[in-house]
């Protein structure tokens, strides 16, 4: 018996549509969030994370009815991550059907938000999501916002050991550099973030080949995120688990999905 | 007709759509009357040990749930919820480091995991009890998990365990009693099997 590792396709969701765009750039329509969330828990995804990406009020609203929609036809954990600036709106999403919520550059801007949001609904409510790309900090690895276009000058390991003290109880850590390359994930990062991180570790960017899974686990992944790869069938999901299972890491098996 | 107790924030949303799949009237509601009178009573819980007693004492959960057991009425705790119908919590808060009552339905500790990464969050497998009625047709099937804090000690007919660091009580099923640590909500097809398999005992 042992925990198996997770992977969870993430859906870019903008104005009720999933897109996906390499760099975050060059956005190309994949999809119906609801219709593309329901295939992926068929097809043995074992968390799903949506990313609101809307610049407008409008469009978080048509988020939130895609969570409802998604609450009602998904029996996995949904994370939704996008926008979210304050307690009023996590309870927002968590009653519309999210499980969890990750946090970004609200919680760069005021730090305390992780605190109020982890005392009103746990810890177990929140990841914490961090671009990183390379950079000269203390670490080699920054904090960036604006999909990695601003760099904060906050190193990226430092921030996460302190969010975790204020009570994070998950990481979300994206590698701006390899994000969309599907060069395979900064391995280097998360090994860095493994050694420092005590909560769940997800590694998100680069995932182009199947290897690229494994050498994300063996740097110390609990979990694994991609998009572009799931979208646009460069592989499917139950690839990923077989040819993971056939390397011996014990995933959840999905015969009776 | 289930009651979902509503007594607090988080997600109760896909916790009624996940027990219609079963067919029954589902509400979600934190009306006492109700939630004594209802065939089956569901206690969920999110955040942590101390909020949610405050939560359900504030809505008389604690009573109901007292009440239902003495009347063997079918009660299904999930995380949180199975926690606190223990009699100690040992999480502590900002506010108290000490540990708090529970409900008391199952005398034992909910303590913390040992193990290096928590919470322990994701899918794991259960080695179900014998003549398990929750796991009939699941058994070696995984479920969904967010916890850092755990009952370690057998309670009740049957336990059911899980293995994550160390051996937890992943399922307690006494009597009308029963409770899964995991979410059976989230845990896909195998979860609703489970939710089916406590809905044919109202």
């Amino acid at each position: 018996m042992t925990l198996s590792v997770r992977i969870i396709p993430c859906l870019d969701v903008t104005e009720g549509r999933v897109v996906k765009g390499v760099n975050f750039t060059n956005l190309v329509d994949a999809g119906d969030p609801v219709e593309m969330a329901s295939l992926y828990q068929r097809e043995g995804a074992d968390e799903l994370t949506f990313l609101d990406i809307s610049a407008s009020s409008s469009g978080r609203e048509t988020t939130l009815d895609v969570v409802r929609k998604s609450a009602d036809e998904v029996f996995i954990p949904l994370t939704v991550g996008g926008g979210i600036r304050s307690v009023a709106d996590v309870n927002q999403l968590l009653r519309a059907g999210a499980d969890k919520v990750s946090i970004n550059t609200a919680a760069i801007d005021r730090p305390e938000l992780i605190g109020e949001i982890a005392d009103t609904f746990g810890s177990q409510v929140l990841v914490l999501s961090v671009d990183a790309r390379r950079a000269p900090t203390d670490s080699g690895f920054e904090v960036t916002t604006h999909g990695g276009r601003k760099g904060t000058g906050i190193d990226a390991l430092a921030w996460i050991e302190k969010a975790v003290n204020m009570g994070v109880g998950e990481i979300l850590l994206n590698s701006m550099d390899a994000d969309g390359t599907r060069k395979g994930y900064d391995i280097e990062m998360i090994r860095a973030a493994r050694s420092i991180s005590r909560v769940p570790l997800i590694a998100s960017g680069g995932a182009g080949a199947l290897e690229d899974f494994a050498l994300a686990l063996d740097a110390g992944a609990d979990a694994l995120l991609a998009a572009s790869v799931f979208h646009f069938g460069v592989f499917r999901i139950e690839d990923v688990k077989r040819y993971l299972s056939q390397a011996g890491y014990c995933i959840r098996e999905v015969s009776n999905q | 007709m289930i009651a979902i107790l509503d007594y607090g924030s988080g997600n109760l949303r896909s916790a009624q759509r996940a027990f219609e799949t079963s067919g029954a009237e589902v509400i979600v509601t934190s009306d006492p009357r109700i939630a004594l009178e209802a065939d089956g009573l569901v206690v969920p819980g999110v955040g942590a040990f101390q909020s949610c007693m405050k939560g359900l004492i504030q809505v008389g959960g604690d009573e109901i749930i007292r009440e239902r057991k003495a009347k063997a009425r079918p009660t299904l705790g999930i995380c949180i919820g199975m926690q606190i119908l223990f009699s100690e919590g040992l999480e502590p808060s900002r506010e108290n480091a000490s540990s708090t009552a529970g409900v008391g339905i199952w005398q034992g500790a909910v303590a913390r995991l040992v193990a290096p990464v928590l919470p322990h969050m994701g899918w794991n497998t259960v080695t179900s009890a014998a003549g398990s009625v929750l796991f009939d047709g699941v058994e070696g099937e995984s479920f969904y998990f967010v916890h850092s804090y755990a009952a370690k000690t057998e309670v009740g007919q049957k336990t059911s365990w899980t293995e994550y660091g160390e051996r937890f009580v992943s399922a307690v099923e006494d009597g009308a009693m029963s409770a899964t640590q995991f979410h059976p909500e989230k845990s896909g097809s195998a979860g609703l099997r489970l939710i089916m398999n406590w809905t044919k005992t109202l």
